[in-house]
């Protein structure tokens, strides 16, 4: 077994695929010298026509890789903060995601959004600490969330390598997160298909990329009382409702922990399904961001902003105790 | 067939094909109304003469014309406008997103200025390639004052591609006059980026034709984008629904003098009178098939609504709004 880091992980897996096929091109800003870290060395080994630095143009480059996908290539475009996605939601929501349809199956864009520090980064404040990944698995658009550094490679690769667009957040909380990784086992991982982290019988927790490590924290913190089952989607769209269904089936309990808003959030998609379609023995609850919240700039606000380990500990033990 | 006949027949198709798509309009069989060319006719005819089926262009929701004049099949192409099945889209784009990906058509788009940077895009794949392939975006006067078109001009003449920007000037975006809307010259718009700009007589398909040979030469070549302002005057209403909105917004004398210069009597006067009339027999037959052919073609099945919506063919839940889901 080696170390690998989450970031490693997404460094490697950009660098294999574009190894492997000459289609693939990194566009973005800064991405030469790899300020983010994940496009260090590309552009020495690939040059500038697989690896192209761009100008503060993010609707333009958004579209420009709709339209260089369209002629066959396969871009993966690095979104330096999270809320830019909201400048290219037009590009990503009503362009890219919209070509197959609407063109009756003639057109693929098969390009990869990829955000490399999504959510909270401490003490960045209001315009660069969203989550937005709950707004393009609204709309339809294929979305990705990894957890581990496994599933950060493995994930990336299949991202860049289907057909359809492919947003992937890597959370800045996981972005430091190292892992123990069969490095020859390093593969593609499914789109759609989650992972339970740690089995349980009493309480389903799900839990959306860096809280994964929260939920298992809990999960131990919890062993002696409560059998805490950690399941992680891994993507968001598609989901992976079976097994979500199975983990229910075996526990009939459900708290969902997610770091977006409350309101029309992810979480909510989850609650809702579970109580339309699955078996829960008693009612289920979330830990969210507020309703529309705006994460303020110092650390105390911010933290309490965001969800933490100890209100999920709590969801969990009212859960659990809650009558049948 | 020699060029000037060749426009005349492209400009001959498009006006019939758009006078019988108003008609279906009005007769119920085209939902949603379209946004006819009339009158520009000969800015897609010139600039998709200079191009080869290889090269790409991206259009707008004034998009037949280019649709047409780059070699999409007007019978499926009514097909498409009337929600058939057999429509170049199978039902699935209508007017405002026809598409032809097998003739370089990566389609007409709904949104004012969103093909420019796609077009960008289109060309610096080709220049990836090591291919000489052109990309031409098609956009009115409403889209120059549109950011996204303004940072494509910027990537294109910054990574000088091989894109020709075609901005056709009908005085109007909507009801808004150029003059309520752009400051500056239009032209200079390009021209701030170091692309070379004229200005054409767009009611001319030999003057444009010629303009975008030039360009697209210079694309061929390594030169770099253009960009192409050609002027022209929009006979008909800006959509259909302006028939029963009655708006008013273009007085009756300017209407009158806009449509003295019709663009296919400025090419219809370089052909003899025999081969005019044989060119509009032609164009009268195909379109009278066409219409047979859309009319009595299949509409899509209910069920597939949401087939495509995943090139890899993925599916997702449905929700309520599925007919005949008997589960849900
Ligand atoms: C970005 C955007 N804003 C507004 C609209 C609504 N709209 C559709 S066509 C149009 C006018 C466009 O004018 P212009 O670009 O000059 O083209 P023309 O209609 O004259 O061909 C408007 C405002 C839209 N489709 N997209």
């Amino acid at each position: 077994m080696a170390r690998l880091s989450y970031l490693k992980a997404l460094q490697r897996a950009l660098a294999d695929e574009m190894a492997r096929d000459e289609n693939v091109c990194v566009l973005g800003e800064d991405i030469g010298v790899g300020v983010n870290n994940v496009t260090t060395g590309l552009l020495a080994k690939h040059g500038p026509l697989r690896v192209v630095d761009t100008p503060l143009s993010e609707q333009a480059f958004t579209s420009f890789a709709t339209g260089a996908a369209l002629a066959g290539q396969r871009p993966v475009i690095e979104f330096q903060i999270p809320s830019l996605l909201f400048l290219v939601f037009e590009q990503i929501a009503n362009q890219a995601h919209k070509f197959s349809l609407m063109t009756g199956g003639q057109a693929k864009v098969p390009v990869t959004y990829f955000v490399p520090g999504s959510g909270s980064r401490s003490g960045w404040a209001g315009q660069h600490s969203d989550h937005p990944y709950g707004l393009f698995a609204h709309v339809g658009v294929k979305t990705v969330v990894p957890a581990t550094p496994e599933d950060a490679y493995g994930l990336f690769l299949t991202a860049i390598r289907d057909d359809d667009p492919v947003m992937l957040f890597a959370p800045a909380g996981s972005l430091g997160v190292r892992g123990d990784v069969d490095m020859d086992a390093l593969g593609p991982v499914p789109l759609g298909v989650g992972r339970v982290h740690r089995e349980g019988t009493d309480v389903t927790v799900v839990a959306v990329g860096h809280l994964v490590q929260s939920a298992l924290a809990v999960a131990e913190q919890l062993a002696d009382q409560i059998s805490v089952e950690v399941f992680d989607p891994r993507t968001l769209h598609p989901f992976d409702w079976d097994g979500l269904a199975a983990s229910v089936a075996k526990t009939g309990r459900l708290v969902v922990i997610d770091d977006s808003n409350r309101m029309c959030g992810i979480a909510g998609e989850i609650l809702a399904t579970a109580a339309e379609q699955m078996r829960l023995t008693v009612p289920p609850k979330r830990v969210t961001r507020p309703d529309g919240a705006v994460l303020p700039f110092a650390r105390e606000l911010d933290l309490a902003v965001q969800p933490q380990q100890d209100q999920l500990l709590t969801a969990v033990q009212e859960v659990y105790k809650s009558s049948r | 067939m020699n060029m000037a006949e060749g426009l005349y027949r492209t400009m001959r198709l498009i006006r019939r094909f758009e006078e019988r798509a108003i008609e279906l309009v009005h007769a119920g069989e085209i939902i949603g109304g379209i946004h006819p060319y009339i009158g520009q006719e000969a800015i897609a005819a010139g600039v998709c003469a200079a191009l080869r089926d290889d090269d790409v262009i991206t259009s707008t929701h004034r998009g037949h014309g280019h649709v047409l004049a780059k070699g999409a099949d007007p019978v499926r192409m009514l097909a498409e406008l009337t929600g058939r099945a057999t429509g170049l889209n199978q039902g699935r784009g209508g007017s405002m997103h026809a598409a032809d990906f097998s003739k370089g058509i990566y389609g007409a788009n709904g949104i004012v200025g969103a093909g420019g940077a796609i077009a960008t895009g289109a060309a610096w794949a080709a220049v990836k390639e090591g291919s000489d392939r052109v990309a031409v975006s098609f956009f009115g006067d409403g889209a120059v004052n549109q950011g996204v078109l303004l940072e494509a001009f910027n990537l294109a003449a910054l990574w000088r591609l091989p894109v020709l920007f075609v901005c056709e000037n009908n005085g109007y975006a909507t009801t808004l006059t150029v003059a309520q809307a752009v400051a500056g010259s239009i032209t200079a718009r390009a021209e701030a980026f170091g692309i070379p700009a004229v200005s054409v007589d767009g009611a001319d398909a030999a003057a444009v034709l010629d303009a975008a040979r030039d360009a697209v030469a210079r694309g061929r070549t390594g030169g770099g984008p253009s960009f192409i302002e050609a002027t022209a005057y929009r006979f008909d209403a800006h959509h259909t629904w302006e028939h029963k909105a009655r708006v008013r917004y273009r007085a009756d004398e300017e209407v009158a003098a806009g449509r003295s210069r019709d663009p296919l009597d400025i090419q219809g006067v370089r052909l003899d009178a025999e081969t005019r009339a044989g060119i509009d027999a032609d164009t009268e037959t195909l379109m009278a098939e066409a219409v047979a052919f859309a009319l009595d073609s299949p509409r899509p099945d209910p069920a597939g609504a949401l087939d495509h919506l995943y090139a890899t063919g993925l599916r997702g839940r449905d929700g309520i709004g599925l007919l005949d889901t008997a589960v849900r």
